[in-house]
């Protein structure tokens, strides 16, 4: 990088100049808006968060997915100017959804933009994103956090908003992706804050950290290395006994990298949660694998499961063109 | 010294030093429960409100908080904008039009700003965040003015509170923000929010000494 005070900027700026048709980057306050934006009949959807995670969110700005997504500086939450910003820029008359994951500072910042935007007469609706079963005792905290059913939700509420449909049942469709989604991730090394300049964690080489978060903040259990198989146990055990998932159950399957981890490792690891699910009489519908919601540098991975139907599968397969994303159409 | 603009804007400036001060400790602090931004966040937010004071020189106490909780508001982010950015705003409501406070008017607004970011933030004492320092702090404050304490030694005590409440931080366990999601391993560190706050309250009793 050339300065640490400038990550965010030069790479907005970068993303920008790589995506010319697909979106354009509104400099003050930032945000990333789709090149057509605002659709005119169509709900608005805005989402948002740290930067530091890429692709998400602006990887995701396009047809059928977000129409804009507010970046704030590393792992920090946007502020309410930059997305009620966005929300007017993306209003075309049929209300703006906002998709937040649950963590405090995003929530408080949103809640705060909701406030502002509804004052100006735009409607609203807003849906948290709670998947990660690694949170425990979530009366306890903040909630449990959203991770990687965050790039579901968008695709899935994209590709409903993309045909028309009303706020309040694009809200609902994300909810229920949010409802019937749960992910659990693990870490091998810890990633490196630009501005702290040094790692937020130190796992010895033989250690490992599962239940991370997409922070850099650490997990709840430290142990030393295992094999893909065992990990993968680990993984996808605490989500199957969470929803819980049954045999006959169609789900889809999304193995995503924390930013340091090969494709080659993490179709190793898919390769683990199909034997798993298999055995346990759930057939793999859909799947994505790739590194979408990421925390820089960061080696490791994460699973999600997203149990589908028909409704939900169509959406999931309804065109999109984003810089991360696209197919169909 | 009583509060006035002036004496007001020399606490917001000190406690910009402080914070470019202590930006690595804190950013140390939140890398062991949290993401390692606090330090930098309040950095960007009050290099931001020292760039713009200026634009304010002529305004009563409520323009200069008012200033102060938009540009935390917009440039900090996370949970530390919309909280500090509540307790500046709700200040200013409560001094707007004045170009001098009584003592018990300070303690009124801060009072109020302490409200402000209950009901934003959702958070209680012993939750493990800047509330276990600011509300001691507060009441603190109140009692001793109760007691017809001078203003100098009213935040004294102010800052006392507020230090003790800090230190009593690091045995909790987090029940808001990133820290929660560590669960007991949030013991053993002292909040990065509650120790921000608490130099808020030091740069207070040194300005109004």
């Amino acid at each position: 990088m050339n300065n640490p005070q400038d990550v965010v900027t030069e790479a907005l700026r970068g993303m920008a100049a790589a995506h010319t048709g697909l979106l354009r980057l509104n400099a003050e306050p930032p945000y990333l808006v789709r090149a057509d934006a605002p659709v005119q009949g169509k709900v608005g959807i805005v989402s948002g968060g740290g930067s530091g995670h890429e692709p998400m969110h602006g990887g995701f700005v396009g047809m059928g997915m977000l129409d804009a997504a507010c970046p704030g500086a590393v792992f920090t939450s946007p502020t309410p100017d930059q997305m009620l910003a966005a929300s007017q820029a993306v209003n075309g008359g049929a209300g703006v959804l906002h998709l937040i994951k649950n963590y405090t500072g995003d929530c408080l910042n949103f809640e705060m933009a909701a406030e502002l935007a509804r004052a100006e007469g735009i409607e609203v609706e807003q849906v948290l994103i709670n998947d990660d079963v690694a949170v425990q005792d979530s009366l306890y905290t903040a909630g449990r956090r959203g991770v990687g059913v965050t790039v579901l939700v968008e695709k899935i509420a994209g590709a409903a908003a993309e045909q028309r449909r009303p706020l309040k049942e694009v809200a609902e469709i994300a909810r229920t992706v949010n409802a019937r989604g749960r992910s659990m991730g693990m870490a091998l090394t810890s990633c490196t804050v630009p501005h702290a300049g040094k790692p937020t964690f130190v796992l010895a080489e033989d250690e490992m950290e599962i239940g991370i978060g997409i922070h850099g903040e650490p997990g709840r259990r430290r142990m030393k290395w295992a094999p893909a198989a065992e990990v993968a146990v680990m993984l996808v055990e605490p989500i199957l006994g969470d929803l819980p998932f049954q045999p006959g159950d169609e789900v889809l399957a999304f193995v995503n990298g924390m930013g340091g981890t090969p494709l080659m490792e993490l179709y190793i690891m898919f390769a683990e949660v199909a034997r798993i699910l298999e055995g346990r009489g759930i057939r793999i519908a859909r799947s994505l694998v790739g590194s979408y919601i990421t925390s820089l540098e960061m080696a490791g991975c994460s699973v999600t499961l997203l149990k589908l139907d028909g409704a939900l599968t169509q959406l999931w397969d309804a065109p999109v063109k984003t810089a991360a994303l696209r197919w169909g159409g | 010294m009583p509060v006035t603009r002036e004496t007001a804007e020399q606490w917001i400036r000190a406690y910009a030093a402080a914070i470019a001060e202590h930006e690595q400790a804190l950013t140390q602090l939140d890398m062991a429960i949290g993401d390692g931004d606090h330090g930098a966040n309040m950095q960007r937010g009050f290099q931001a409100v020292l760039s713009r004071l200026g634009s304010v020189a002529e305004g009563d106490l409520g323009a200069l908080f008012k200033l102060v909780g938009m540009t935390l508001l917009s440039t900090v982010g996370g949970t530390s904008g919309p909280l500090y950015g509540t307790l500046f705003l709700q200040m200013a409501l409560k001094t707007q039009g004045k170009h001098e406070l009584a003592p018990e008017e300070l303690e009124a607004a801060l009072r109020a700003g302490l409200e402000g970011i209950i009901a934003r933030g959702k958070a209680a004492p012993g939750d493990k965040t800047m509330i276990d320092a600011l509300k001691p702090a507060q009441e603190a404050l109140r009692q001793a003015l109760n007691q017809k304490s001078s203003l100098a030694e009213a935040l004294r005590r102010a800052e006392e509170a507020a230090r003790t409440g800090r230190d009593a931080t690091i045995a909790l366990v987090a029940r808001k923000g990133r820290a929660s999601y560590l669960g007991e391993r949030s013991a053993g560190h002292q909040d990065p929010g509650a120790t921000s706050a608490h130099l808020l309250m030091e740069c207070a009793a040194r300005t109004w000494m």
